[in-house]
């Protein structure tokens, strides 16, 4: 018993060292996997409080951009309505089925990475404003990510350029799925992956969001095709994609509620 | 005393703010970006109770942890550095820094890189080890580190060098 406690005294630096070190690798492994880092994240109401503070000085320098970018928007959800009024080709953008389906919640960037291999947001909506985990974010120009934590004002997005992030999306001019991946190579482009060969690619070919998960709803405008390449199994292409939106440049984005989620869920539960 | 706890303590808070808010927004060439708050590290008073000294390195890394949403990477390449420092201190400064009261000011200027150079080498090689974590990246990997430490020890030389001259 001695032993054991001069022991300890003697290496308390180095054993202090190894429990220090093996709490960080805790909290690393959580946050490798999804649903699971509760506690260190920004989206608590201390680091959300300094990002807002900054982000209020912030918005300012971005404002003559940020009033383009609803200028095009405005400009071209009008011409939409105006289309679909003279009952010319009935464009669909954001929402292709019921508008009762989803709902939108509009939201500001406080915090936006894009170099590290797993990249968070914070926004400013949390449980207060209704939102919660796996709404899905997205811009006028393209999606962001999953929201995969929330605090009562704020809420940490999972971006999409993250390799934790799978999201599922298609072909806009035929039905072919795959996953939307990241390869940490360029916070520009994306990879899709598990595209059957069958499919017709072609460079230039637009991505759009698939109707499969409850998260997005179909039809979200994500990238175009860059380039493409056969897997080395030879049955599935990886195609390398270049996003629409600028992910190192976000300010306003809008969250998607998916009013559905819980029948759909239940639903398919009891297939299983 | 007191002096000494406040002026850490401030080094602290305003090392960790800057770097969330300033330079992790630097990105340049899409990927470099110093990590200046190791400078609370390097520059902690040499006689210090190595216990404390640790869990503030630990403490020093989740702050940074909880802003950037790196679940615990900066905290585990602080801690290290911190157990690690005594032994780049023999390195880099000889058997003599024990036993004088040295002050990183007016040591010499090739001393003091040695020392800086040796614990950022060290503190990026974990944090994008740790954060990348696969060994199919280990290009990635290297690059990343020695691009960010050449940026983080430039300016963490030009902050001791401008600071120093304050206190003189």
């Amino acid at each position: 018993m001695q032993q054991i406690i001069n022991f300890l005294i003697r290496n308390k630096t180095f054993l202090l060292f190894l429990l220090l070190f093996s709490i960080s690798l805790t909290l690393i492994f959580q946050s490798h996997s999804y649903h699971k880092s509760k506690f260190i994240n920004s989206a608590n109401f201390f680091t959300g409080g300094i990002y807002q503070s900054v982000n209020n000085i912030k918005q300012y320098f971005s404002l003559k951009k940020e009033n383009k970018t609803l200028l095009e928007e405005n400009n071209r959800l009008k011409s939409i309505l105006f289309n679909s009024e003279t009952g010319a080709s009935k464009q669909t953008y954001l929402v292709e089925n019921n508008s009762d389906n989803y709902k939108l919640i509009p939201a500001q960037v406080y915090k936006n990475s894009y170099s590290a291999t797993n990249n968070y947001l914070t926004i400013n909506k949390g449980i207060k404003d209704s939102v919660s985990q796996d709404f899905g974010v997205i811009t006028s120009k393209g999606i962001i990510g999953i929201i995969d934590n929330t605090s009562n004002n704020y809420a940490r997005v999972m971006s999409i350029l993250n390799t934790n992030s799978r999201i599922n999306v298609q072909l806009k001019k035929t039905n072919h799925f795959g996953t939307l991946i990241w390869d940490t190579e360029s916070p520009t482009h994306v990879n899709l992956i598990d595209v059957p060969k069958l499919a017709p690619v072609t460079a230039g070919d637009t991505i759009i969001t698939g109707g499969r998960s409850t998260i997005f709803p179909k039809g979200i405008p994500v990238g175009e095709v860059v380039s493409f390449k056969l897997d080395e199994t030879e049955n599935y292409y990886n195609i390398k994609i270049k996003l629409f939106n600028d992910m190192t440049n976000v300010g306003h984005v809008y969250i998607i509620e998916n009013l559905d989620t819980e029948e759909i869920s239940i639903l398919n539960n009891q297939d299983e | 005393m007191n002096n000494i706890v406040s002026v850490n303590i401030t080094r602290f808070i305003v090392l960790v703010l800057i770097q969330v808010l300033v330079l992790n927004n630097i990105n340049f060439l899409g990927y470099i970006n110093p990590y200046i708050y190791i400078l609370f590290i390097i520059l902690f008073p040499i006689k210090n109770n190595r216990l404390l000294f640790i869990f503030l390195g630990f403490l020093l890394g989740l702050a940074v942890d909880l802003f950037l949403d790196s679940g615990g990477v900066h905290a585990a390449a602080c801690v290290s550095i911190a157990y690690a420092r005594p032994v780049i201190l023999k390195f880099a400064f000889g058997m003599s820094y024990e036993h004088q009261t040295m002050r990183f000011g007016s040591t010499e200027f090739g001393q003091r890189f040695t020392y800086f150079s040796i614990i950022t080498l060290i503190h990026h090689l974990i944090l994008f080890s740790l954060e990348i974590f696969n060994t199919s990246k280990i290009i990635l990997i290297l690059k990343k580190s020695l691009f960010s430490s050449i940026f983080t020890i430039l300016l963490c030389l030009l902050i001791t060098i401008l600071f120093s001259k304050k206190n003189k």
